[in-house]
């Protein structure tokens, strides 16, 4: 075999992803009436990124082999603080954007240190950490409120050049700059070895400790992000609740068709953002085709079936049932 | 190098886990450019030698050096840093990762603090050439791999460390033949290259055919020490299990087969290519061997009658009835009765973190039962039983089956589906990896069964096995039956020549003619 085979065969997920935003999006814009304008288009960019930043955050973790059920509670909390901190003259609003994230990645190691020196299950520790940040972030703005830098907040939420969403010029920056070291450096590849057979990594002195540890970490750091451009979105913090919780499902959604394994070890975080954005079209879908926006949770469900239903095609031509289990 | 002070030593190593001692003032002393075999029943201590060696786990007292300078390790990493390289039986490679990744796993090549791909390809394929493997494509997935193949990469992660002593436990048990003999050319050269060589088999000729010296252990001791060659395999034996060693294989009974109707019998199987027009038949009392390299097809024949695969074509037959057999559960009802002992009993066989009792029960549940409550006392008479009938050794049967020696875990797998008293019995290489003692009582087991009217269908790839235990062999080549071997056809010299589909191993027995 070529190697290109064996890199497709490694991508089918994210390809998949891939493909079925494309179509989603295409009918979407075909049936727009302003059609595929670049208003259009940063709009979808904006309302997809958000999502995106929180599947890539889950993405990270899930690679090892855990799950992060305060993804959406570290973007909330994030929020919350950004309306207080990312106000001000510039230098001002550099340091708050800098503190955000820090907290974020605090967030993060937080819970990789629990997980890692605690052993505790990375699903029940993410449920306490994720309540706990619920609880600060109730603190930090028991009512909706506060305010953001608002030039910083339309640069990147606007376009570059008239065209470019600035919002998804962020997040192919967020891929090159953490994604794409990450997934080269030796950590990286710990923590796919970590997610996929721990013993083996541990017989082959992989650095198992500190791949979780990076994994839960960058986790906290992307989810901040996110946090960061809900703030530039809507101009003030809110600790909702409500929305916190379904990030998080959504995230595991986006990972899902974006065709990270939940077993760990296998996927990509450019799979969850094509699986995120996938995610988000469905929306956008039935808006175009006039239906109540009450459809849209029903819809979403299909969808996330059908898409998790194609990826499990590959069972059916399963000649051996063992290959069923493995 | 200084005559005097060896590559590397150990003294006085003792290690307990609980009450059990698992080494006892070992010593072991290994040198530059030699294989050193080291022997022993299951629970000898052997894996626990290795594990302190590869700095898996710290012994309680003892000391190591290397050159003289003492050693302690850590972690396995520590091992890996101080020159010392290891082969495990339970395979440590990483199924998700390709093949280059894991041949660089341990210290992949960086540049700019990532991974140098390009450097990590050309590492990978040069580790694979220097194991002998080079046909193993370095971006293939290991998952993807048959285990022989695996076995493969894992000697060549282990070279791609360039280790001074490197340490292979139970390497050649997953392999091929052809493997083999690849494997053994690459050892003896890297033993000219200077490198020390710790070899843990089972299989005597491979020690006879590599060591030049050998270290038995028993009960946690080293017993002897000596230069390979100046023992008889008789001596080996009995060093290694302190008692009188007489007949390893029970009789075989002079039967004919022929007239009785097949107990188990398949007519022109095939399946995806991988079993061609197969066609077989197992009288009640019959011990059939299915021989050849591994990978022939052995164990797609054993999952096609246990109903694991799908989309076959042919005919199976039991008890002279056509059947369709569409999923283990069929195939161990009582219309069939069919029990089959899986290749790998920790994923296949066993659930290892439940106990010694509900792992027997397992398969046997549905008799135990009465109204969807299990009777409790009932199961206990058949456990008991089973017990006793295999003379497991376990300190209760509460224990994780997962705490046992391997030997034991096999027998668990074993009885807990002679629990069914099933009519035809398929057991996929059962004695790999077990200590002699327990092969014995396993042989003289599946004798005891064919006498009680058992068909057993026994596939193995320990040619001695085949040739002591088996009625009847059938030789595999590329999913078809390429000879049948009977009474005194059946010699090493047959199966070895038939496995590799010589000239010499004779015109093969028609696939079809042998139903």
């Amino acid at each position: 075999m070529k190697d290109w085979r064996y890199w497709i065969a490694e991508q089918r997920g994210a390809l998949l992803a891939f493909g079925i935003f494309l179509v989603m999006f295409t009918i979407y814009t075909s049936n727009h009436p302003a059609g595929l304008t670049a208003n259009v288009v940063q709009t979808a960019s904006n309302k997809g990124v958000l999502l995106a930043f929180v599947a890539m955050a889950q993405t990270l973790v899930v690679i090892t082999a855990g799950i992060d059920l305060s993804v959406g509670m570290i973007f909330i909390l994030t929020n919350c603080l950004a309306s207080w901190l990312v106000v001000g003259t510039p230098a001002e609003t550099a340091l708050g954007v800098a503190a955000v994230l820090l907290a974020g990645l605090l967030c993060g190691a937080v819970n990789g240190a629990i997980v890692i020196f605690g052993r505790l299950q990375p699903i029940v520790a993410t449920i306490a950490t994720g309540a706990i940040y619920f609880g600060l972030a109730l603190l930090l703005r028991p009512f909706p409120g506060g305010s953001v830098n608002e030039d910083l907040a339309d640069a990147l939420t606007g376009r570059l050049f008239g065209v470019l969403p600035a919002s998804l010029v962020v997040l192919v920056m967020v891929v090159l700059v953490v994604w794409v070291p990450f997934r080269r450096s030796v950590t990286g590849r710990a923590a796919y070895a970590t997610g996929s057979s721990e013993l083996a990594a541990y017989m082959s002195g992989v650095p198992i400790r500190r791949a979780r540890f990076a994994a839960y970490s960058l986790s906290g750091l992307l989810a901040a992000i996110g946090g960061l451009f809900l703030t530039f979105f809507t101009y003030t913090g809110e600790a909702a609740y409500a929305s916190g919780n379904a990030y998080t499902l959504f995230s595991i959604a986006a990972v899902v068709l974006g065709g990270v394994s939940l077993f760990g070890g296998r996927g990509s975080a450019v799979g969850a953002i094509f699986g995120a954005l996938a995610f988000r079209t469905i929306g956008d879908l039935l808006f175009v085709f006039d239906f109540d926006p009450l459809w849209q949770p029903l819809f979403q469900g299909v969808v996330l079936l059908f898409a998790v239903s194609l990826g499990a095609l590959a069972l059916f031509r399963v000649r051996n049932r063992l290959e069923w289990f493995g | 190098m200084a005559g005097t002070v060896p590559l590397f030593r150990m003294e006085g190593i003792s290690k307990r886990y609980g009450g059990v001692r698992a080494l006892e003032k070992a010593d072991l002393t290994v040198e530059p450019g030699r294989i050193h075999a080291i022997l022993g029943e299951n629970g000898a201590g052997k894996s626990t030698l290795i594990k302190v060696m590869a700095g898996v786990v710290s012994p309680d007292e003892g000391r190591m050096t290397m050159e003289g300078r003492p050693l302690v390790f850590a972690s396995p990493a520590a091992a890996n840093q101080a020159g010392i390289a290891s082969i495990f039986q339970e395979l440590s490679l990483v199924p998700e990762l390709s093949v280059a990744d894991n041949i660089v796993i341990c210290d992949p090549p960086k540049k700019f603090g990532m991974i140098d791909r390009r450097a990590q390809r050309r590492i990978a394929e040069a580790a694979l050439a220097r194991a002998g493997a080079d046909d193993i494509h370095p971006c293939a997935l290991v998952k993807d791999l048959p285990l022989s193949r695996r076995q493969m990469v894992e000697i060549a992660k282990a070279l791609a460390r360039r280790p001074r002593i490197l340490i292979l436990d139970e390497a050649t048990s997953a392999l091929a033949a052809a493997d083999v003999a690849r494997v053994f050319s690459v050892l003896k050269r890297l033993r000219t290259e200077g490198l020390a060589l710790l070899y843990i088999s089972h299989r005597m000729n491979e020690i006879a055919e590599l060591a030049d010296e050998c270290t038995v252990f028993r009960n946690g001791r080293n017993v002897a020490t000596y230069a390979a060659g100046t023992r008889s395999e008789h001596e080996v034996v009995e060093l290694m299990i302190g008692r009188e060693y007489s007949h390893v294989f029970p009789a075989k009974p002079e039967r004919d087969f022929r007239g009785a109707t097949p107990m188990l019998e398949c007519r022109n199987l095939s399946w995806t290519g991988r079993l061609n027009d197969i066609s077989l038949t197992v009288a009640p009392g019959e011990v059939v061997g299915l021989g050849g390299l591994d990978g022939q097809g052995q164990r797609e024949l054993l999952l096609a009658f246990f109903g694991v695969l799908r989309g076959m074509s042919g005919k199976i037959m039991v008890n002279g009835r056509a059947v369709r057999i569409t999923s283990p559960a069929a195939a161990r009802g009582d219309a069939i009765g069919m029990a089959l002992i899986p290749e790998d009993r920790k994923t296949e066989g066993l659930m290892l973190p439940m106990s010694v009792r509900e792992n027997l029960s397992f398969a046997a549940l549905d008799r135990l039962t009465t109204a969807g409550v299990i009777d409790r006392a009932a199961e206990q008479r058949m456990i008991d039983d089973m017990v006793k009938l295999l003379a497991i050794k376990t300190a209760g049967l509460d224990i994780p089956v997962g705490a046992l020696s391997g030997g034991n875990q096999q027998k668990v797998v074993i009885a807990k589906w002679l629990m069914r008293q099933p009519g035809i019995i398929l057991l996929n290489d059962p004695t790999r990896g077990i200590d002699v003692g327990t092969k014995q009582e396993m042989y003289r087991l599946l004798r005891r069964l064919a006498d009680e009217g058992a068909a057993i269908l026994f596939y193995s790839t320990d040619y001695d096995e085949l040739i002591g235990c088996c009625d009847r062999v059938l030789v595999l080549y590329d999913g078809a039956i390429s000879r049948e071997l009977t009474g005194s056809e059946l010699t090493e010299h047959a199966l070895i020549a038939s496995a590799l589909n010589l000239a010499g191993g004779k015109p093969g027995v028609s696939p079809g003619a042998a139903a």
